[in-house]
């Protein structure tokens, strides 16, 4: 019995379901790919499934990161997507009109293009949300739905082929024997834990979401924390959209990051981060993102057929954010799992499960690793 | 809280987003054939959208065998959407034009619209998709391609594939189908069943199928996986080029070589794809071919004089093997 204190700190930790679902999933491969788990060396560089997943996992990690943090200001973007169909078709077809389309300096303009106008998508973004005071999913609607067109009108309807050895690196390439987004994604993912963490923005993200008005009336300049949320996110897609186009080799108008916005919200919920705004957690987006890659693979490998493969999805998907219900936990597993959270919210039974979620990390400045 | 003047700004804002995006793009040729004069025959068509490189050659190749034909062409661009087209063809029933040509964005839904174009006597021709109708006098003619042909052809190329790369005894395939419940999706994989069921039940076999939405991308992810889960197949058969070309990249992570350790079969015949079967990574193309619009002027033309025409006009598609590639390259469009 010397054991249940620890294994109750353990249950209650705000990653522990979504670490618990991850890990189940892997294990679902094993029966159907008895060599799941294995890595070996080909070509120069690690293969297996495990390194697939972190590879085709690595843009929506990375559009995740971005998600969490606008969400965490009371926010959403759904114009993600269309960021990474925009940054991927303007930056190859940079490349593709070059007469040397490996020249480094070429390929570091055409990336620095690509991000410039995802940028400027953020800008317009936050402008909308923070300024002109328009609830977020309607601002962003705005370049989810027109900015697919902007990415067809830049690419002319046609998918853009390119062979750039400098740019396939971005998304397709390996250094040090591993998959280069993983370095990107572990870049990207650090700066961000970083400047949250150890500085006091996190806090103030999270105040602004917590209420926006009151957060102004202290002191904290809301508008330009959200400008800059929309900013950050809007970069994060259009450093996806690099990866996503260089690791095909082409950019697609009309399919890159199709859908990566439900994802990547789906990626954030999981990671156990409240809709409501004014709590996020870094590490559970990655994990909820890992999670959702696993997902995709666990079914090509095991062989769910395709008309299931949704229904099979959305029943994961189902149970996870069940197990993430602290109330759930409590009426199914006895008190043991889900009570913690109960006794922080005052008791009051009717707050929603998503707000209760995230309750369970209850420290705002909570550690991230 | 939004006050209601912010909330108003913004779905001006959407509307207006939306709206433009909704008012198809109508582009009116007729300027372009002036030669014609007023008698030229007047073709309203209603395209998908443009959502690949094969959709922007078939559009394109409307567009210029009309002209070519000295046809006065009404086009619209529906966008994806089946309200847009269906305006789209009852603006062509108001204007009165001799004959309407569509590719339906979807099967059903039809019905009203045709009727309103056969009250007016206007012929209604099919390109490319097919429609269900309780009525089928409502449309003249279909042309265009047998997806589930493409899928018997598949097949038999594959049996050449086969005999030319030497392999004996049981073969394991692998299957990137199309956008799930997409037609083509569903007949080529269809077409190339029965052929395996009737001639190969007892070699052949599929050991994994899964989509890949049509792209290169879901190609690639779903060969990768396919990879590990089944590390022995023989004979990649993907639905379309694309996703062959995303599979090939997988397959090249893997450390084998496409077209050698496993052979692939695609269905299209898009440049790109021609040219990685130049490279020798892809095996055999079935044509799968968008440039119908002399065919299509051909049909329009007897339709408008009253001949009798075949329900159904097959677009004429051929196949190609590795060694074809290189001399069918340069006169790939697409």
């Amino acid at each position: 019995m010397t054991t249940t204190p620890r294994w109750r700190a353990l249950t209650q930790h705000h990653l522990f379901w979504p670490v618990a679902v991850l890990v189940f999933l892997l294990l679902i491969n094993v029966p159907f790919t008895p060599d799941f788990f294995s890595i070996k060396m080909t070509d120069g560089h690690l293969y297996g499934s495990l390194v697939s997943i972190v590879l085709f996992g690595s843009p929506l990690i990375l559009v995740a990161v971005g998600m969490t943090l606008v969400i965490a200001t009371g926010g959403i973007d759904l114009s993600v997507g269309a960021v990474v169909a925009i940054t991927g078709a303007l930056t190859c077809s940079y490349i593709s009109d070059q007469a040397d389309q490996s020249a480094l300096s070429a390929v570091l303009l055409a990336m620095g293009i690509g991000l410039v106008a995802a940028v400027v998508c953020g800008l317009w973004n936050g402008f909308l949300v923070a300024r002109m005071g328009i609830q977020p999913i309607i601002a962003t609607l705005i370049i989810m739905v027109a900015g697919r067109g902007v990415a067809q009108l830049i690419t002319d309807g046609q998918i853009i082929t390119i062979n750039s050895e400098p740019y396939k690196l971005i998304g397709g390439g390996y250094w040090l024997t591993l998959p280069f987004s993983i370095f990107v994604v572990a870049a990207v993912v650090a700066v961000t834990v970083a400047l949250t963490r150890r500085t006091a923005l996190g806090l103030l993200v999270e105040s602004v979401g917590g209420n926006a008005e009151a957060s102004r009336l202290v002191g904290i300049r809301s508008r330009r924390i959200k400008i800059m949320v929309y900013v950050f996110c809007a970069l994060c897609a259009g450093i996806a959209g690099l990866m996503i186009s260089s690791n095909t080799s082409a950019a697609d108008g009309n399919n890159a990051g199709l859908w990566i916005e439900l994802d990547a919200i789906l990626a954030v919920v999981i990671g156990g981060t409240s809709l409501l705004g004014g709590r996020f957690s870094i590490g559970g987006t990655v994990v909820g993102a890992l999670v959702i890659q696993t997902l995709t693979t666990t079914i090509y490998t095991i062989g769910v057929p395709t008309q299931t493969n949704l229904v099979f999805k959305a029943a994961v998907v189902i149970v996870v954010c069940l197990l993430q219900s602290p109330k759930f936990r409590a009426k199914v597993f006895g008190a043991k799992f889900g009570s913690g959270s109960g006794a922080k919210g005052g008791g009051k039974p009717s707050a929603t499960p998503a707000d209760t979620a995230p309750t369970t990390a209850a420290a705002p400045k909570m550690e991230v690793s | 809280m939004l006050s209601r003047r912010n909330f108003l700004t913004a779905a001006v804002g959407v509307a207006a987003a939306t709206g433009l995006a909704a008012c198809a793009k109508e582009d009116d040729s007729a300027s372009d054939s002036t030669s014609g004069g007023s008698k030229a025959l007047v073709l309203g068509f209603s395209q998908v959208g443009s959502e690949s490189g094969w959709r922007s050659a078939n559009t394109d190749s409307v567009k210029e065998a009309a002209k070519t034909a000295g046809y006065t062409l009404k086009f619209s661009d529906a966008q994806q959407k089946q309200e847009n087209q269906i305006s789209a063809i009852r603006s062509y029933i108001t204007q009165g034009v001799d004959v309407i040509a569509f590719s339906p964005v979807v099967v059903t839904g039809w019905d009203a619209v045709l009727k309103e174009a056969k009250a007016k006597k206007i012929p209604v021709v099919l390109t490319d998709r097919s429609v269900e109708t309780s009525d089928e006098s409502l449309y003249v003619t279909l042309v265009g391609s047998d997806f589930t042909d493409e899928g018997r052809r598949a097949a038999k190329i594959l049996e050449k594939v086969l005999e030319k790369a030497g392999h004996k005894g049981a073969v394991k395939i692998a299957q990137l189908e199309g956008t799930t419940g997409a037609a083509p999706a569903i007949e080529r994989a269809k077409g190339f069943k029965e052929v395996m069921d009737a001639d190969h039940a007892d070699d052949w076999k599929i050991v994994v199928s899964q989509t890949g939405d049509f792209t290169r991308a879901g190609g690639k992810q779903v060969m990768a996986a396919f990879l590990q889960s089944n590390p022995d197949i023989d004979v990649l058969f993907a639905h379309n080029d694309d996703m062959g070309i995303g599979a090939i990249q997988a397959i090249e992570a893997a450390g084998k070589k496409p077209g050698k350790d496993i052979l692939i079969v695609t269905v299209d015949g898009v440049k790109d794809g021609f040219i990685a079967m130049s490279e020798g990574k892809i095996n055999a193309i079935v044509e799968c071919n968008p440039l119908l619009g002399p065919q299509l002027m051909e049909v329009v033309q007897k339709v408008k004089d009253g001949e009798t025409v075949e329900r159904w006009i097959k677009t004429k598609e051929g196949d190609f093997m590795q060694d074809q590639a290189k001399a069918a390259l340069p006169t790939r469009k697409y």
